[in-house]
């Protein structure tokens, strides 16, 4: 079932969340992603390994546009989330941000209340009574399994959480909009193992309800948490297939390599 | 001393031997280091109260005479030796308001852009040109509005409102007077220019330093430039913003030549008009400072100084419990 860089993964058990087609992507003159082909399966974790600097933050950002932020960065291709072209879409670049969430390597509260920091994206979109607003943040805060431990103190500031419960926190407040998709951009590179088991935990759980797309620098949480894995080095993606496979009979030399720890 | 672990084969004497040279050496420098810093902390403490000190000393005979009315009276007259300080008072007031109500929100529109929506290559000399306007001296801004900016303040402001608003009640009354561009609206703006580089690179150095991810959070979320400057990098530099403004407040109530140019020097209440000369608390020390006798009148005039001490000293502290009040309100930030 592997497929090589240019011939796009045919998605065995769903059809593709999200596509990507020739996706070129820029810093400037720097041409950090070449000709990137994939599908991401839905409902379904997909890894992105490599080393550093091999692209694959960049593909995760050029998923939500967040590189439109920065006027050097640009992306040439085609990203398609259920078909539609998400870098010539018509539709406001704040729609689209809202219908992808996005955690970061760092946990980032907002200086605000627990509550308020995962009330603030959903008022953003939607008009709730102060009942159904109680409730959403209720009910994400029980998704990202952050209710227990919070619950006592919605009113205090979302920084005075440990690192692992603010991360979580972000992932609450990611699902409280109702993303379709979820991007881990290496979600727990500031924690500890504990807390990290926790956030792998809650991965595996979320992926019933939601498609997540995780880049980390760590091969055994990519081999723990993802269903596929795509390998990518120098901003080319060499090899893209289920986890299992990846790792025990990967099709290329490189991809072993990487994997083995002979390279990387 | 953390090298005497690492030195295990060394001999244990001499090691002995440094390691205590060292510490003694160590502990000595420790100790003058400490007590110099100490020091200087402390002597500006002592400076802050010897001024206090001292302006009570000479305000005293002003104070004894008039106690707490003589902020509340509006006469000063030196060749009865009548003194009040209301006029100067509301003076410095005024303008300093009129200056922070154009300057704050003209600073963040300026912090605003250079941090977030100006393209890289104009970053850098507009910041700069901002930067420069605080490098003016006070005196040429003061210069300029009196032969420049006033009279065009007059004619192309004052004259078509009191054209406009001359005869309704309450508004006639804030445009009349002499078209002649100064007054209290003229050193409020003119205050205003020079305040607003300060409190606009301030407010650009705090932007600047909000994380770039807690900001990439929430626009992933969906939120717009408006919506993540007003409810992220906002709240998360609010000491900052409020540090600034706090500090172009402070020069603005200070600010003595630019103001004694531009504002009259006139001591009147009679007309609660914007164009009609007024006093400032700075400008009246400035202007009569030199000329008053040892007596009632210079023990008014540093009063009057005394006065602006403790607005300073107020507003420091009022902003300080604001801001500790926000944080409360919306949780302890780490």
């Amino acid at each position: 079932m592997t497929i090589m860089t240019d011939t796009p993964a045919s998605a065995p058990a769903s059809p593709p969340k999200m596509s990507v087609r020739n996706l070129d992507f820029h810093y400037g003159k720097f041409h950090a992603l070449k000709d990137i082909n994939l599908d991401i399966p839905g409902n379904q974790v997909t890894a992105f390994i490599g080393p550093s600097g091999c692209g694959k933050s960049t593909l995760l950002r050029a998923f939500n546009r967040m590189f439109e932020l920065y006027p050097d960065q640009r992306a040439t291709g085609e990203i398609l989330l259920d078909g539609e072209n998400l870098l010539t879409s018509k539709q406001d670049v704040a729609l689209i941000r809202a219908r992808i969430g996005m955690v970061f390597q760092k946990p980032t509260p907002f200086p605000m209340s627990i509550f308020d920091n995962i009330a603030f994206g959903v008022k953003l979109f939607e008009k709730l009574s102060q009942v159904d607003l109680e409730e959403r943040v209720e009910w994400a805060l029980k998704k990202a399994a952050l209710w227990d431990e919070v619950k006592e103190k919605l009113f205090q500031g979302g920084a005075s959480l440990s690192g692992g419960q603010q991360q979580r926190l972000c992932i609450a407040r990611c699902i409280a909009i109702r993303p379709e998709l979820l991007l881990f951009d290496e979600p727990c590179s500031a924690l500890d193992p504990i807390s990290t088991a926790r956030i792998e935990e809650l991965i595996a759980e979320l992926k019933k309800d939601y498609t997540v797309v995780i880049v980390t620098h760590n091969m055994q949480q990519a081999a723990r948490v993802s269903d596929y894995t795509a390998y990518m080095y120098l901003g080319d993606l060499v090899e893209f297939g289920e986890t299992e496979q990846m790792f025990f009979k990967p099709n290329r030399r490189e991809t072993e390599d990487y994997i083995t720890g002979r390279f990387g | 001393m953390v090298e005497n672990l690492s030195l295990s084969p060394a001999p244990t004497s001499g090691q002995g031997e440094r390691g205590a040279r060292r510490g003694v050496s160590n502990a000595f420098s420790d100790l003058v280091f400490g007590l110099l810093t100490r020091g200087a902390a402390l002597f500006t403490l002592a400076l802050l109260l010897g001024i206090i000190v001292s302006l009570v000393i000479g305000a005293w005979p002003a104070i004894e005479r008039y106690g707490l009315g003589f902020l509340t009276h509006n006469v000063w007259d030196p060749v009865r030796e009548d003194f009040g300080g209301l006029v100067m008072i509301y003076g410095t007031l005024a303008t300093s308001a009129i200056a922070l109500l154009i300057a704050v929100p003209v600073s963040f529109g300026i912090a605003l852009f250079l941090t977030e929506l100006s393209p890289i290559w104009l970053k850098r000399p507009l910041g700069a040109a901002i930067e420069l306007l605080a490098a003016v001296p006070s005196i040429v801004y003061g210069m300029w509005g009196l032969m420049v900016f006033g009279p065009v303040l007059a004619r192309y402001v004052q004259q078509p409102l009191q054209a406009w608003l001359g005869d309704a009640p309450g508004f006639g009354a804030l445009v009349s007077g002499p078209p002649v561009g100064i007054g209290i609206l003229s050193a409020g703006i003119i205050l205003s220019i020079m305040i607003i580089p300060f409190i606009a690179s301030v407010m650009r150095d705090v932007f600047e330093v909000t994380p770039p991810l807690l900001k990439e959070s929430a626009y992933g979320l969906g939120a717009t430039t408006w919506e993540v400057i007003r409810h992220i990098v906002l709240p998360y530099t609010r000491a900052g913003v409020m540090g600034g403004i706090m500090l172009g407040l402070g020069r603005a109530l200070g600010e003595t030549m630019a103001v004694t140019f531009v504002i009259g020097n006139m001591n009147q209440l009679r007309s609660p008009s914007l164009f009609e000369a007024a006093n400032s608390i700075t400008s009246a020390l400035a202007n009569e400072f030199a000329e008053a006798a040892p007596g009632m009148h210079q023990a008014a005039l540093i009063y009057l100084g005394l006065i602006l001490f403790l607005i300073t000293f107020v507003v420091l502290v009022f902003s300080r419990l604001l801001l500790l009040r926000l944080q409360k309100n919306e949780g302890r930030r780490a």
